[in-house]
């Protein structure tokens, strides 16, 4: 409930053209404050527990046997170190990526399913609320990813070209905002990504609850809004410039805290 | 704007393609990289596929080492200089608009995502990454403040041609400018230029109260 009053108290506050300047700053401390007492993802985190135990799909198997890379059912730590080289697909996956192998091999559920599906419905809204629940359980851990095999080594420095990669009408790529410090668009701060602090800041407090959408926002989504922004075209859902980019920025992030589920405007 | 933006990155891709031939040490394009694009993208609404395709400028700001290089740092500068010539000044001649409508541009960062449609009214966006009036606190901070810019320029006519320059193509005075070309990919019409234009320059425009 409360968020609801929060995201209205936001849209008065950045919509205030006319607003005097100390009634505005107030309101954006005010908000601030406030996101500190709760987060609602936490309900996400319960649907996506029940999701990973509960049988699903063709097969009508749980997730309980997936391994995201500490082995099969290690949850607790396992966002922490992904994106990372999953020998079984010759693949270096994301959390999500990984989660839709888990569901084609062991419940039956056609990856294509998740990538030609909408955030927010259907699997891949299942999926979202499983992220949910394996984020959570890696919360004030280190972000751990050395990127130390060969194939990871290759996806990081792919993601860096991909992030300087400029493209579309108004030319931007991720570097136009995120490649220097204490930049913002708007009142929006802007992490840093090209240095361990901000990527900290960034990839450590996402998959996060939107306040403003009043939606759960996993790393895929943050990342399609990003390049909806960019005015490029449509990333596809779990796509290798997608898992290239992660992949940069967690490893810069590396040592830093895991701070997910993170809580943003 | 599709055709238009294929066409020129057509040209783009001819002009550097017989560069790369002749020049020892040209810029270096990874076929990887390009290739994973391909196949992480796809079109939705108007963002069309050919946004991925590079133009000059985009292909040598997209490497800041070869950026950094002498061949590079020619190459900014010869682009900058052919940039330059292809802006065309107002067609009747007037520079300046009304810096209401002006202000309502720069407010608004509309225009050219998959979620808007071609009869989307396009913004400038100005205010995500400039500070402009008093009246504004909600401005970025990835480009420098404007407030007060006609105030400590003045009128004069180079003050004019070039900030209406700088609208219609930034990159034509710094080659990696962070700052979308306006006109080049007709972000803005003449028109809502030119009321940006008095935003910035009019007396009578509250960035220069």
């Amino acid at each position: 409930m409360k968020h609801a009053w929060i995201a209205g108290l936001l849209l008065a506050a950045s919509s205030g053209l006319a607003m005097a300047q100390p009634a505005a700053s107030d309101m954006l401390a005010e908000y601030r404050k406030m996101l500190a007492d709760g987060n609602p993802s936490e309900l996400y985190e319960a649907e996506g527990e029940e999701l990973w135990q509960k049988p699903a799909g063709p097969k009508k198997a749980s997730l309980e046997k997936c391994d995201l890379g500490l082995g099969p059912g290690v949850v607790k730590g396992a966002s922490a170190q992904l994106p990372r080289y999953f020998e079984d697909t010759k693949r270096v996956q994301d959390l999500e990526s990984r989660l839709m192998t888990c569901m084609e091999t062991l419940q039956g559920i056609p990856q294509a399913e998740v990538v030609n599906g909408t955030f927010g419905k259907g699997v891949r809204k299942d999926l979202e609320a499983i992220v949910a629940y394996i984020v959570t359980q890696s919360k004030g851990m280190k972000i751990s990813v050395p990127a130390s095999h060969t194939k990871e080594k290759e996806m990081v420095a792919l993601g860096e070209k991909i992030f300087y990669l400029q493209g579309g009408p108004m030319d931007f790529s991720c570097a136009s905002c995120h490649a220097v410090d204490n930049k913002r668009i708007r009142m929006q701060d802007l992490p840093n990504l090209t240095k361990q602090k901000g990527a900290a800041e960034g990839w450590g407090s996402w998959p996060a609850y939107r306040v403003s959408s009043g939606t759960f926002w996993t790393m895929q989504r943050r990342l399609n809004d990003c390049y909806r922004q960019q005015r490029m075209p449509y990333p596809i859902y779990g796509s290798d410039a997608t898992i290239a980019l992660s992949i940069f920025m967690a490893n810069k992030a590396d040592g830093g805290e895991v701070q997910t589920p993170g809580l943003k405007r | 704007m599709k055709s238009i933006f294929k066409q020129r990155v057509m040209t783009g891709l001819f002009i550097s393609a017989g560069l790369v031939g002749m020049a020892a040490q040209a810029q270096t394009i990874d076929p990887a990289v390009q290739e994973v694009m391909k196949k992480s993208f796809r079109e939705q609404g108007i963002a069309k596929l050919d946004r991925i395709e590079q133009d000059e400028f985009q292909r040598l700001c997209s490497d800041e080492a070869f950026y950094a290089s002498k061949e590079g740092q020619q190459k900014a500068i010869a682009l900058q200089e052919k940039a330059l010539k292809e802006i065309k000044p107002p067609s009747d001649g007037k520079y300046l608009g009304d810096w209401k409508a002006g202000e309502a541009i720069a407010q608004s960062g509309r225009g050219f995502t998959w979620t808007d449609s071609l009869k989307t009214v396009n913004g400038g966006g100005c205010y995500n990454c400039h500070q402009i009036t008093k009246e504004e606190i909600s401005f970025g901070t990835i480009g420098p403040s404007l407030l007060g810019y006609g105030k400590m320029r003045g009128n004069s006519q180079p003050i004019i041609e070039y900030t209406w320059n700088r609208i219609n193509n930034s990159k034509a005075y710094n080659a990696c400018s962070n700052m979308p070309r306006m006109a080049h990919f007709n972000l803005l019409t003449e028109q809502q230029m030119k009321d940006v234009m008095a935003l910035l320059l009019d007396p009578a425009s509250p960035v220069n109260q």
